[in-house]
């Protein structure tokens, strides 16, 4: 069992956790996630690490209730425990002084994001962060981007907002010397960043966590076309050059279920397990 | 003048299974176990030669004639007693091991009639015993060193049994939520029920093991790391990675490796979906790649799930399928279709990011391969396409790599299985390796073999250390 050492609700769904993990707090590495199950019926749940604390042993995480276990993870009060928890999971993030580093983020991945974008300041980078919402009310981890970044843009998809949509940064890429990209959100969002990146040949990673079960490279269910080759995203990623990545089979494949999900959302709603 | 001898029955005592039409519909376990009077009948069988070639065709060395005396004069407590001085699992291995190729293909009733049906026999000892509830067999004083295991499943659990049960501190390191490696992800429910794998698992642990669960090591600690706190480490992560065909459209929906379909459906219990969070999608034609145990058993999982129509597809003829030949009569039985001397060309998606239909092409058999197999070659100009909306590829699995990229100095070979000696000693001081993990995919009693000679070798080992 791992409790869940502190609970805060960043906006209204979106919750930040810290879960008293000493072990996986000791090694986690920006870039990297973990798997949770709630309870003995839950399914594996990856989420990205958003922050590690030493001397806490703590893990952050923040997740969106979207779905029936994201909805029932929200639910859940400080104090109170989670089933399992395992971690760190995949490849740490390549964290190197390259210069200037534009770190975009968007929706709750705004809160991994930062984990590496205070590394690469750590680092000797000058980091240029961007960090974007559907609307302003669900902007997070604005205050602690600024803290961390040397410049802090927001963007929201609806202009309430900062800029509207992310065609800002096509201006940004001619005008500033930008030498590395890390790109955290929704596939829509990664896809868009490597496209308007690709022209001016910027090294851009994407942080791709598809549909898994287990994380560590058994079921394949994460695989991902990356410069014609299939990897799991699991063992071989999270992180892989946003130009490679085919992004179409991706958003295709993170649908395979949606049928499947909203009839539990449905199923739990009315009752669920008395059923 | 010697009394005449009973007749001896050439035929094995049949045991009752549930009724095809029926469990092709349900997950509960197909063979239902022998009766106290079949069990005895079926024992009665047995000719007790003095040579035991069965015994030599078991990979844990059961002293099979001498369990198989004990039942014939009901002694179900001293014959299970017998079964595991060697077996830790006996329950797991009398429905899952595949006898037919080992003790009982040395059988001398099988030269007369059917072998005696030592899987049976054992399957009854186990259950029974279950029932009973476990005695904590004598163990050996503490010696005081304590060996880490990685991998709760079979090589693991049976090495960490052993050593145990000779006196060392054993944890064993398992990165799923639940101990049995394959037993409890592979292996569906009507064949080997999670129960079962749970109580085996919990008689390890009252043998004083601990089993620490979602840790993986590799990436929490590395093997140096537990060298630190542990005199000896075991490495029995198997062969868990999936293989797929790369053929085009593999990355289709609808299209599953056998472990991904097997773990939603085994670990996550998709089948009891939406009370179970897990989902498993499963449309009306279902095609399975492959002619293994996890072919077979992917199949039967997707009949039980609701597939109109569940096709086994193998480039070889049914003579040369792996699956265990009880098995493929089962599957048989409940109307999966075997579609042999056929492979899979390509995948064809429906222009909205699904699979549709799978193009194939007819093979026909060579001369025997490396695998001693015939070798099927592809008939050409016989192609064919077959409509389909799930697709389970069952080829077979890889080595997990993530110990071998993560342990400097640990020998590996160019297939990333581990390089050992014949009892298990690795290219490191003290770390030893069994299983899938050094020989590749194999059955769960070769693994449990390989967990057993390790355990004696650590055991000499730590005694001379």
């Amino acid at each position: 069992m791992y409790r869940i050492a502190m609970k805060q609700e960043l906006v209204p769904h979106i919750n930040l956790f810290e879960f008293s993990a000493k072990e996986i707090a000791s090694k986690t590495k920006p870039g990297q996630f973990i798997i949770l199950r709630i309870d003995e019926n839950g399914e594996r749940i990856p989420l990205t690490i958003a922050d590690a604390d030493i001397e806490k042993g703590t893990i952050t995480v923040v997740c969106h209730e979207v779905g029936k276990s994201t909805k029932q993870l929200g639910s859940l009060k400080e104090g109170e425990c989670i089933l399992d928890l395992l971690g760190p999971l995949g490849k740490p993030a390549v964290i190197e002084k390259v210069g200037t580093v534009l770190c975009v983020g968007g929706g709750v991945m705004v809160a991994p994001l930062y984990f590496q974008a205070k590394a690469f300041h750590e680092a000797g980078n000058k980091v240029i962060g961007v960090i974007g919402a559907r609307t302003e009310s669900n902007i997070i981890f604005e205050d602690e981007m600024q803290e961390t970044c040397d410049d802090l843009y927001v963007a929201t998809d609806d202009g309430t907002k900062g800029c509207k949509g992310l065609g800002f940064l096509k201006e940004l890429l001619k005008e500033r010397k930008i030498n590395r990209v890390i790109v955290m959100g929704p596939v829509i969002t990664m896809k868009t960043v490597s496209e308007l990146t690709r022209p001016h040949g910027i090294r851009t990673i994407v942080n791709l966590i598809p549909i898994m079960v287990d994380g560590m490279g058994m079921c394949g269910a994460c695989r991902v076309t990356v410069g014609g080759k299939t990897m799991f995203a699991c063992v071989d990623g999270p992180d892989f050059d946003g130009h490679q990545v085919d992004f179409e089979e991706l958003m295709a494949r993170m649908k395979m279920f949606i049928a499947q999900e909203k009839l539990a959302f449905v199923f739990h709603q009315e009752g669920g397990r008395k059923l | 003048m010697s009394k005449p001898k009973p007749k001896i029955k050439k035929e094995v005592v049949p045991m009752c299974k549930q009724d095809p039409k029926q469990r092709g519909r349900n997950f509960n376990e197909v063979a239902k176990g022998y009766t106290q009077e079949q069990v005895v009948a079926e024992a009665e069988r047995c000719l007790q030669c003095a040579k035991a070639p069965c015994i030599q065709g078991c990979p844990v060395e059961v002293d099979i004639p001498a369990f198989i005396q004990l039942i014939k004069e009901r002694r179900f407590d001293e014959a299970i007693k017998k079964v595991k001085e060697k077996n830790s699992l006996p329950a797991i291995c009398g429905r899952v091991c595949p006898q037919e190729e080992q003790c009982q293909a040395n059988c001398t009733m099988g030269k007369v009639g059917d072998p005696v049906s030592v899987g049976r026999l054992e399957r009854f000892l186990a259950d029974w015993e279950r029932k009973q509830g476990y005695g904590i067999p004598d163990k050996s004083a503490s010696t005081g060193s304590r060996v880490a295991i990685v991998g709760a499943g079979p090589a693991g659990l049976t090495a960490a049994a052993d050593l145990a049960k000779l006196g060392y501190e054993v944890v064993v390191f398992e990165a799923l939520h639940k101990p049995g490696g394959v037993l409890i992800y592979g292996i569906p429910e009507f064949r080997l029920p999670k129960k079962i794998v749970e109580a085996e698992a919990g008689f390890i642990e009252k043998l004083g093991v601990t089993i620490k669960m979602n840790v993986m090591i590799g990436r929490l600690y590395t093997v140096d790391e537990l060298l630190e706190q542990f005199d000896a480490v075991f490495i029995g992560t198997g062969a868990g990675l999936p293989r797929f065909m790369r053929i085009p459209g593999e990355n289709l929906c609808g299209v599953y490796s056998a472990n991904e379909f097997l773990i939603r459906v085994n670990l996550m219990k998709a089948y009891d979906f939406p009370r179970s969070d897990t989902p498993v999608f499963v449309g009306e034609k279902v095609a399975v790649i492959g002619g293994g145990n996890t072919a077979m058993d992917s199949a039967r999982c997707a009949l039980r799930l609701g597939g109109k129509e569940v096709t086994i597809v193998y480039r070889r003829s049914r003579q040369e399928m792996p699956v265990r030949a009880e098995e493929v009569e089962n599957a048989e039985e409940e109307g999966i279709i075997l579609e042999l001397l056929t492979n899979p060309r390509r995948l064809i998606g429906n222009g909205r990011g699904w699979v549709k239909a799978m193009e194939c092409i007819r093979m026909s058999l060579g001369e025997p391969d490396a695998s001693g197999r015939r070798r099927p070659i592809p008939i050409e100009g016989s192609e064919f396409t077959m409509d389909v909306d799930t697709v389970i590829i069952a080829i077979g699995r890889t080595p997990n790599p993530i110990i071998q990229q993560t342990t400097e100095g640990l020998e590996v070979t160019k297939w990333g299985t581990i390089v050992t000696d014949d009892n298990g000693k690795t290219s490191i001081q003290g770390v030893y390796a069994g299983g899938d993990i050094v020989t590749g995919q194999a059955t769960v009693i070769s693994a449990m073999g390989a967990g057993k000679k390790a355990a004696k070798a650590i055991h000499q080992y730590l005694m001379k250390k």
